[in-house]
C-alpha cells in the first residue's frame, strides 16, 4: 500500500437526539465527507464509556470523535457535561500516554447542524491522516 | 447463536445508486450468525416488509438487519414488521447506508465497501440483541395543579372540562394568585378582577375541581402515572365546611393591626381575614401569629359572632395523602426584595414603592380605595418617577438582582404612566428606561399612545440615585440623549422590580426531581420543541414558574400543559421505553454513584440479602432502577466503577462490537 | 490608528475592565456626582474606550474631575467598573508626559468648600510623584 492511499480508521460515537439527527441532515443535503467515518449511534454522547475509545484505539482505529448536543441543550438535560467532564480527563490520560490530542476530540453537532457535521468530519479525518497510522495502542494479537 | 436475516434496501436509486447492494448482500451472507441475506427495491413498501415477515418464518430468523436509511425514518416500520412476524421488536437492528453513505459518496467502490461495514457492525450488534419487553404502568386519572393563581386556574380549567379530577393545591387562603392583586392588564387595560374572578368562580363550582387552599405539597414520591403526594392543610382555625364567609368575625376582631398583605402592607387587616371580597374559598382565616385567643388564649370575639359556629381554635395541620397521574407546578413569582438597592431609598421613604404596591394604590379596592395618594401624608403627588430594570439585567449584583430581562415591565410601566396621565391630567410622569421592550400585539402601539397621546416623558438613561429631602424625594439620573443630568424634584416613586420566581419552587423541584436553572425557574424539556414539559416525565410547567411571562402567555402555557396532561391522563396505561438501565445486584457495590449522575432521580437502593459462604447470608446496598422513570440516558453505566450498570438495548458489549467491527 | 488601538489596549489591560459589558444604561452618569464638573461623562468614557476614540479623553480635564468615589462602580449593573477606566486613563496621561500634574500650591484656587477632603489626598496619591 502506498503511503499517500493511507486511508484512517475513525470512529464517531453520535447522540441520537442532535448529532446522529446532525449526520442524516448532512446526507440529506448530499454535503460529502470521507467514507472513513463510521458513526455508532447513543443515546446520549453521556453513553460513551472511555472504555469504548480505548478499545477502538486498541483494535486500530486512528482517531476517535464524540458528538453530542451542545451544552445546554441535552435531550436527558445533563448528559453532555458529564461527556465534557469524562473526556477532558481520557484525553489528558491519552496525551500522557503519548496518544496525540487530535487524534480524540469532541464536538457539540445540533440536529439542524448537517454543514457543521460534515464540516467537523472532513476536518478531523484531515488531521488524523496528517498524523498517520495509531500504532501506540493498537494490540497486535487483534490482528489477523 | 443467533440467526440472522440481512434485508439490503435499494430505496430505489437513492442507496443502489452509488451502493452495490447485491455486493453488499453477498458480502453480508458470510458474517457470523447471519443465515438470510436478501436484497430488495423497497424494503420499507407492503412487498418489502411481506419479504421480512416470510423469512423470518421461512428461516426461523432470531434477529434482523436491514440495511436502509436512518433508524430515525423507519427503525418503528421494521420494529412493527418483526413484531408482526411474532419476532421481539427490538431484534432489529437498521444500517444507516443512506444517510450516512449512498448520500455523502460518490464512488461507487468506496460506498459499497462502507455499506458492507456498516451492515457488518449492524450484525455484530444484533448477534448481542436480547428481546426486551418495554414496561407499562398503570395511570391514576387524576392531576395535581400546584399554584392557584392565573396559571393554575387555567390549567386546572382546561383538565377538568376534559373530565379528568383536578386538585389545585394553593398555599395562600385563596386561589387567584398575583393577578388579583392586578388593577388593569395591558395593553387592553381590562379590569383584572373582571376577567379573573369568573374563572375563580368556574374553578370553585366545577364538579371535578377540588381546592386545597392554605396548603402545601410537603412529599412527593412515584412516577409518571403515579405519583403518591402528600399535602399539607394548613390550621385555618375556621372549619371551611362551615364558614359561610359572611365577614363579621372579620370586623369584630379586635386586633387591627395586621399587617395586609394582599394590600403589600400598605394598611392593616385584622387577626381574622378574608384576603379580598371575591376570595375562593371565601372563608376566613385566622393569622396565628396576631391572635390574641391563639398566642394567649385570651378573647374569642370571633368564636362568640360566628352565627355559623365556624370558629375552631384547637384545629391542628392536617396531612394528605393523595394519588396523581401527573403534576403541573404553576408556582408563579414574586417580584424581589429591594432592601439592597439603597440608592432608591427603598427602605428609607413611604414614598418610593415598587410597581406591584402603585398597582394597589391604583386598585379601588386597595388601601386608598383607588385614589392616587401618596403612602407617607396620602397626599396628592404631582411629579412620579418611574424606574425601569431595577434588579433587572443585573449582572454584576448577583446578590441583588437578576441577571435576566423580567419581560413585563416595560408594559406594566407604560401602563401605569399612561392611567396615571389618564385620571390624573395634573400629574408630570417621568419614566427613566434603559430600553423599551415592547414585542407583542398591540404592545409598541400601546407605549407609544402613552407618550403620543397622554404625554408621559421617556427618558433614555438611569436613576443614580434618590434622596428624600423634605416633602420631596431629589431622582437623579441621566438623560443619555440630552448628554444631560437631571435633578428630578418628585413626590413617587416606582420602582419595576425585577421578578423571581416564588421560594416554594426550589424545595418543589427537588420533591419532583425536576430541574432548575440557576435562577430557579423550571427547565422545560426542550425549550423550543417541548415547552411546557419538564424533563421530567410526568410533570409539566405552567406559568411563570418556566420563565418571566405576561398573562396571555402565562394563559397559553397553562392550556398547552393541560393539553399534555389531558394526553398523558387519557392513556389507561404507559408503555415504558425498554432500553432502560439496568443493575446487575451481584456486581453493584452501592457506593452511589449512578444515583448522583441520573437527571431523573430513576435509582433507588435497597437492602438486599445474598447467599455467603457457608450458608451464611449477608445483607449488601444495591442500586436498583426503576424502569419507568429511566429514561435510558445511560449516564450511570459510565459512572459506575464497578461495571454493574448497563442500558439495555445499548449494552456496553454490544458498543463494543460495533468498535470492534468498524475495526475490524 | 494602530497606536490609538494600542492605547485603548493598555488601558483595558491595565484596568482590567471589559468596556463590551456596557449595556448603555447610564447608571454611571446618573449616579455620578462630579457630572456637572465633567466635559465627558463616564459612561462616554466607557463607549469611548470600546469604540477606540480615546483622544479626546486624554486631553480632556474631565479625567482629573472624577472622585474616584466609586459610586459608579458600586451602582453598574453590569460589572463595568467606570471609575477604573478612568483611573487607567489618567494614568496613561501621567506616564506619557512623566511629570507632576498636581502641585500643593495650585491647591488654593482649585478648592471648593464642598470638596470632600478624601478627594484631595486622593489626587496627591493620583497626580504627584
Amino acid at each position: 500500500m502506498q503511503v499517500n492511499e493511507y486511508k484512517p480508521k475513525i470512529v464517531a460515537f453520535c447522540c441520537n437526539w442532535c448529532s446522529y439527527a446532525g449526520a442524516d441532515l448532512a446526507g440529506s443535503n448530499r454535503l460529502s465527507y470521507p467514507a472513513e467515518v463510521k458513526v455508532i449511534r447513543v443515546p446520549c454522547s453521556c453513553r460513551v464509556n472511555p472504555m469504548f475509545i480505548l478499545r477502538a484505539f486498541q483494535r486500530g482505529a486512528d482517531g476517535v470523535i464524540l458528538c453530542g448536543c451542545h451544552p445546554g441543550d441535552c435531550h436527558y438535560t445533563s448528559g453532555n457535561y458529564y461527556t465534557r467532564r469524562r473526556m477532558a480527563l481520557l484525553f489528558s490520560m491519552l496525551d500522557y500516554l503519548g496518544i496525540e490530542k487530535e487524534r480524540t476530540r469532541v464536538e457539540w453537532v445540533s440536529a439542524a447542524e448537517g454543514a457543521k457535521f460534515a464540516a467537523t468530519m472532513n476536518d478531523f479525518v484531515q488531521t488524523v491522516t496528517a498524523l498517520g497510522e495509531n500504532k501506540r495502542l493498537e494490540d497486535l494479537r487483534c490482528k489477523k | 447463536m443467533q440467526r440472522i436475516g440481512v434485508f439490503v434496501c435499494w430505496c430505489g436509486s437513492n442507496i443502489a445508486g452509488t451502493v452495490d447492494v447485491v455486493k453488499v448482500a453477498e458480502a453480508l451472507k458470510n458474517e457470523p450468525g447471519v443465515v438470510h441475506s436478501a436484497n430488495y427495491q423497497y424494503m420499507c413498501s407492503q412487498a418489502g416488509q411481506e419479504l421480512i415477515k416470510q423469512a423470518i418464518k421461512e428461516h426461523n430468523l432470531t434477529g434482523i438487519v436491514v440495511c436502509s436509511c436512518s433508524p430515525r425514518m423507519h427503525e418503528q416500520t421494521f420494529r412493527k414488521t418483526a413484531a408482526a412476524a411474532g419476532l421481539n421488536p427490538y431484534m432489529v437492528e437498521i444500517a444507516n447506508i443512506r444517510e450516512q453513505c449512498s448520500w455523502i459518496h460518490k464512488d461507487m467502490a468506496e460506498g459499497t465497501e462502507k455499506a458492507i461495514v456498516l451492515g457488518r457492525t449492524a450484525i455484530a450488534k444484533v448477534n448481542l440483541n436480547a428481546p426486551l419487553t418495554p414496561g407499562e404502568s398503570p395511570v391514576t386519572k387524576r392531576a395535581l395543579v400546584i399554584g392557584g393563581g392565573i396559571a393554575g386556574i387555567q390549567t386546572a380549567l382546561d383538565i377538568a372540562d376534559a373530565g379528568f379530577e383536578v386538585d389545585i393545591v394553593e398555599k395562600k387562603p385563596t386561589i387567584g394568585g398575583k393577578m388579583a392583586q392586578i388593577d388593569k392588564t395591558f395593553p387592553t387595560l381590562d379590569c383584572a378582577a373582571c376577567i379573573l374572578t369568573p374563572k375563580m368562580v368556574d374553578v370553585a363550582q366545577h364538579e371535578k375541581i377540588k381546592i386545597y387552599s392554605y396548603s402545601e405539597v410537603v412529599d412527593v414520591k412515584g412516577f409518571v402515572g403515579n405519583f403518591d403526594v402528600t399535602i399539607k392543610r394548613k390550621a385555618r382555625y375556621v372549619k371551611e365546611d362551615v364558614c359561610t364567609g359572611c365577614g363579621l368575625c372579620t370586623e369584630k376582631c379586635p386586633m387591627k393591626k395586621v399587617p395586609n398583605d394582599f394590600n403589600l402592607g400598605m394598611d392593616n387587616k385584622r387577626a381574622i381575614y378574608i384576603p379580598f371580597a371575591q376570595a375562593v374559598p371565601k372563608v376566613a382565616t385566622i393569622d396565628a401569629d396576631y391572635c390574641n385567643m391563639l398566642k394567649n388564649g385570651k378573647c374569642g370575639v370571633c368564636a362568640k359572632v360566628c352565627t355559623a359556629n365556624a370558629i375552631d381554635y384547637t384545629q391542628k395541620d392536617e396531612f394528605v395523602e393523595e394519588k396523581y397521574g401527573a403534576i403541573v407546578a404553576a408556582t408563579g413569582f414574586n417580584p424581589i426584595s429591594m432592601d439592597k438597592f439603597d440608592e432608591y431609598a427603598y427602605s428609607q421613604s413611604k414614598d418610593v414603592i415598587t410597581s406591584l404596591e402603585f398597582e394597589r394604590l391604583m386598585n379601588a379596592a386597595g388601601p386608598t380605595a383607588g385614589k392616587l395618594l401618596r403612602p407617607s401624608d396620602g397626599k396628592h403627588p404631582h411629579t412620579l418617577v418611574f424606574v425601569q430594570c431595577v434588579g433587572s439585567r443585573c449582572a454584576s449584583c448577583a446578590e441583588k438582582g437578576k441577571e435576566y430581562c423580567s419581560k413585563i415591565c416595560c408594559m406594566y410601566t407604560a401602563k401605569h404612566a399612561m392611567l396615571t396621565r389618564d385620571k390624573y391630567p395634573d400629574t408630570d410622569v417621568y419614566v427613566f428606561y434603559i430600553d423599551v421592550r415592547t414585542p407583542g400585539k398591540q404592545f409598541d402601539e400601546f407605549y407609544r399612545r402613552a407618550v403620543e397621546e397622554y404625554g408621559v416623558h421617556y427618558i433614555k438613561g438611569m436613576v443614580g440615585k434618590v434622596s428624600p429631602e423634605g416633602e420631596k424625594l431629589i431622582v437623579q439620573g441621566s438623560d443619555l440623549i440630552a448628554n444631560k443630568q437631571l435633578k428630578i424634584e418628585a413626590d413617587l416613586v416606582v420602582l419595576a422590580a425585577a421578578i423571581e420566581p416564588d421560594k416554594s419552587a426550589r424545595p418543589l423541584a427537588t420533591m419532583l426531581t425536576a430541574s432548575m436553572d440557576t435562577n430557579d425557574f423550571f427547565t422545560e424539556a426542550h425549550p423550543k420543541l417541548r415547552p411546557v414539559e419538564s424533563p421530567t416525565a410526568g410533570v409539566f410547567l405552567s406559568g411563570a414558574c418556566q420563565g418571566p411571562k405576561d398573562f396571555p402567555e402565562t394563559v397559553s402555557q397553562a392550556g398547552a400543559a393541560a393539553s399534555k396532561v389531558i394526553g398523558l391522563l387519557s392513556k389507561d396505561k404507559l408503555t415504558g421505553n425498554p432500553c432502560v438501565a439496568h443493575s446487575d445486584e451481584m456486581m453493584c457495590n452501592g457506593c452511589s454513584s449512578c444515583e448522583k449522575v441520573c437527571p431523573y432521580g430513576a435509582i433507588t437502593y435497597a437492602d438486599k440479602e445474598f447467599r455467603g459462604p457457608n450458608r451464611t447470608t449477608l445483607i449488601r446496598r444495591v442500586a436498583q432502577v426503576n424502569e419507568a422513570i429511566c429514561q435510558g440516558c445511560g449516564c450511570c453505566t459510565v459512572a459506575c466503577p464497578s461495571g454493574a450498570m448497563d442500558l439495555k438495548g445499548f449494552a456496553s458489549k454490544q458498543i463494543m462490537a460495533e468498535v470492534d467491527a468498524i475495526c475490524k | 490608528m494602530e497606536n490609538k488601538q494600542n492605547v485603548c489596549n493598555e488601558i483595558i489591560r491595565r484596568s482590567g475592565v471589559n468596556p463590551r459589558k456596557c449595556m448603555k444604561c447610564g447608571k454611571c452618569s446618573g449616579t455620578c456626582p462630579a457630572y456637572d464638573e465633567m466635559e465627558y461623562h463616564p459612561h462616554q468614557f466607557v463607549y469611548m474606550v470600546e469604540t477606540g476614540d480615546i483622544e479626546p479623553l486624554l486631553k480632556s480635564k474631565s479625567i482629573y474631575r472624577c472622585l474616584s468615589c466609586f459610586a459608579c462602580i458600586d451602582r453598574c449593573p453590569r460589572g463595568v467598573e467606570p471609575a477604573k477606566i478612568v483611573e487607567a486613563v489618567r494614568l496613561e496621561v501621567v506616564r506619557q508626559q512623566g511629570n507632576n500634574h498636581l502641585k500643593p500650591n495650585d491647591l488654593p484656587e482649585m478648592l471648593d468648600v464642598d470638596l470632600p477632603q478624601q478627594a484631595i489626598v486622593s489626587a496627591f496619591r493620583k497626580y504627584t510623584k
